[in-house]
């Protein structure tokens, strides 16, 4: 599982599930990648302006800001940020908005690590 | 169910009872107002002919009976004027004359005489032997002296049986005498009995004193009633005269009068109504007759016209019911749909976290070499979360679920409290990511009430929901109240959001009416739950301010405290 050339790729996890998070930034620390963990909106932003990161993947539903306003903010910020939006089933069409604002690519959510994975690469590459 | 719903069975029998009240009531009155004035009408109009008619026939009598006195008499003054006395004197004279009498008028003459001016019958030609009668005290021969001719009254006479006299005066030396005959009574009784009204009605003759001149056909009572009523009247002139009274054996009568032979006779005639208007009397039968068979129609017709009309109602009300029933259930799938992204979403969460974590235990037993104390730790860690999330995955489905369930109208005694805290669960995670907070204060001891719990979990759920959609992306509150009042349970749910426009207002109530864009919302929520609160016999109103928030009060009838305990829910405030 390791080496898959990600070492070194600086990533923001965005997301108010704490579980989700832990459990997230552990696998991909494993693959080598530079995580750093946010449990809302707020706190990714805060965390983007303390440091860049490569990539951000925020979570579309949350209770203090909406996953597209983070990604707005963000955008904002540092506009050479990819920015990977995780959704649940029914809320493909405000993902959808997403990518017309600036999001590198959208993913339904819970899906597989490998495919997270390929879209950080598939992110970096472009 | 069928207990819970449509309307009692009283109730279509009262429909079906005033339905035809109303029919028969307007349709038979302005026919009975109208057959009374007609009949009415046809009664003295009907009268007015039968006493018409009486009176022409009895003056058509009376002048037949006036011309035959009148004619008899001039047959005896034509004989007393034409020959002298000495002729008269010649009893084979008279009773030539006599003969040529009754071959002209049959039996009506019965003799003649000659009675000298001392009162003596001096000539007689007849069938009795009255030659030489002595008329001197006789108050016919008085009465006859005092004038030209006379018409005496009906008596019995020397020869015992009933007769009336015709004489005429002839002078002879300054002295009267007179031509007298006699006049059959049974000829002039047959003459007034030809005079027949109808089946009952006939005539007689009486004189001033109130004695027959005529024999009735049937007994008439003159001392009392009618007659004496009527012959107290003054009676002259030529009128007819007619009263209408009950007579004997309780017979509605009619009594006609009219003067006779220059006053001094009445001719008289009765006849009983029954007969006399015999033809008013069978129309009116007729009529009533017609009247009643008619009356039986309408009432018949309109029992079955309401019977079948009042069916069909009651088939449409269960129709109708049938419809609100389909319809609550439509809206009720409508509030899953719509809550069901919300609850997808609360599912993904553990669900992505369970997947990572299997990923995560993967990771760790993936690595070479036996596995260490501080990996399995980390196994059995990831394990439990998997387990924890799980069971928070369960809570959720079993959430979605009890809404889901086929609704149930069973009435029972509901804790609206209970209620209230189970659809906020079920909406918190909606309301959550809409940046909506919701606020309850309910109120403590609040009384049950009587509903379905599903059907109140709906309403809640409804105007919690669209409290939740009022509010924009910048976020508001909800508040949820309860507090008993007076006899009912009062749930306030009011919100910071859009409000409602006035022109709107009017109709949020109404099926099928939404201010959601297509697809978003079906305009069945609010009706269904104005359609489930009415059933209760609750009331739901509602004050909107735009701009400014909307807000939404429920009335339910509570249970009284003697038929259930009050909830003994803390009272709890929470945000």
């Amino acid at each position: 599982m390791r080496g898959q050339g990600a070492e070194g790729i600086r990533i923001l996890l965005v997301d108010d599930e704490p579980g989700y998070l832990e459990v997230l930034e552990k696998r991909m620390t494993r693959r080598g990648l530079q995580v750093v963990s946010a449990g809302s909106g707020s706190e990714a932003i805060r965390q983007a302006r303390a440091q860049s990161f490569d990539v951000a993947v925020v979570d579309l539903k949350m209770e203090d800001m909406d996953g597209i306003e983070v990604l707005k903010v963000l955008k904002v910020m540092d506009p050479s940020m990819a920015v990977i939006i995780l959704t649940g089933h029914g809320s493909e069409q405000a993902a959808r908005e997403g990518t017309a604002l600036g999001a590198f690519d959208y993913l339904t959510k819970p899906c597989e690590l490998r495919d997270l994975l390929a879209c950080i690469h598939a992110s970096q590459k472009s | 169910m069928s207990t819970n719903h449509g309307r009692p069975a009283a109730y279509y029998r009262t429909l079906t009872r005033n339905l035809v009240l109303f029919v028969v009531v307007v349709s038979l009155v302005p026919l009975m107002f109208s057959g009374a004035v007609i009949l009415y009408e046809f009664d003295r109009a009907y009268q007015s002919k039968v006493e018409q008619h009486l009176e022409v026939l009895l003056n058509k009598h009376r002048r037949t009976i006036d011309a035959f006195l009148t004619d008899r008499l001039a047959d005896i003054r034509v004989l007393a004027r034409s020959y002298p006395v000495e002729m008269l004197k010649d009893p084979a004279f008279l009773r030539a004359k006599l003969s040529l009498l009754r071959e002209e008028y049959g039996g009506v003459f019965v003799d003649l005489g000659l009675v000298n001016p001392e009162g003596r019958q001096v000539v007689y030609a007849g069938p009795f032997h009255l030659t030489g009668a002595d008329y001197a005290q006789a108050q016919w021969f008085k009465q006859a002296k005092a004038g030209e001719h006379f018409i005496s009254n009906v008596f019995a006479g020397l020869r015992g049986s009933p007769h009336f006299i015709v004489a005429a005066k002839k002078r002879l030396m300054g002295r009267d005498w007179l031509v007298k005959a006699t006049i059959d009574f049974e000829a002039f009784n047959a003459l007034v009995e030809k005079l027949v009204i109808g089946e009952t009605g006939f005539a007689f003759i009486l004189d001033r004193e109130g004695s027959f001149q005529t024999k009735p056909r049937q007994e008439v009572a003159l001392a009392s009633g009618a007659w004496r009523e009527l012959l107290r009247r003054p009676l002259d002139g030529g009128k007819v005269t007619i009263i209408q009274r009950t007579g004997s054996r309780d017979r509605e009568m009619i009594y006609a009068a009219a003067p006779l032979k220059n006053g001094s006779w009445i001719i008289c005639a009765q006849q009983e109504r029954a007969d006399a208007f015999s033809l008013l009397f069978s129309a009116q039968r007729m009529a009533v007759t017609i009247f009643v068979l008619g009356g039986i129609v309408v009432i018949l017709v309109s029992l079955l016209l309401a019977r079948r009309l009042v069916n069909r109602i009651a088939e449409a009300d269960s129709q109708k019911e049938a419809m609100n029933e389909k319809m609550i259930e439509a809206g009720r799938l409508a509030s899953i749909g719509e809550l069901a992204a919300g609850i997808a979403h609360e599912i993904n969460n553990p669900v992505a976290i369970m997947v990572e974590e299997a990923g995560w235990i993967e990771d760790l037993m993936s690595e070479e070499g036996p596995l260490s104390e501080e990996t399995l730790s980390e196994i059995q860690r990831a394990v439990q979360q998997i387990q924890e999330q799980g069971s928070r995955c369960k809570q959720i489905t079993y959430k979605l679920l009890s809404f889901a369930r086929k609704t149930d109208p069973t009435v029972k005694e509901v804790s609206l409290n209970s209620l209230v805290e189970e659809v906020i669960s079920l909406v918190g995670q909606k309301s959550r990511y809409a940046g909506v907070r919701i606020e309850t204060e309910l109120g403590p001891g609040l009384p049950r009430v009587a509903a379905s719990p599903s059907e109140l979990q709906q309403v809640l759920l409804n105007l919690v929901n669209n409290a939740v959609d009022a509010i924009d992306s910048e976020g508001g509150v909800v508040s949820v109240r309860s507090n008993p009042d007076n006899g009912w349970v009062r749930l306030t749910v009011s919100d910071t959001g859009i409000g409602i426009a006035p022109a709107n207002l009017a109709r949020i109530f109404d099926p099928f009416y939404t201010t959601k864009p297509v697809g978003q919302g079906t305009g069945l929520g609010l009706s269904i739950c104005y359609g489930i609160i009415n059933k209760l016999g609750g009331e739901i109103k509602v004050t909107s301010a735009k701009g400014k928030g909307s807000t939404f009060v429920v009335l339910l009838p509570a249970i009284s405290q003697s038929e259930a305990a009050p909830e003994t829910t803390d009272p709890a405030a929470r945000s």
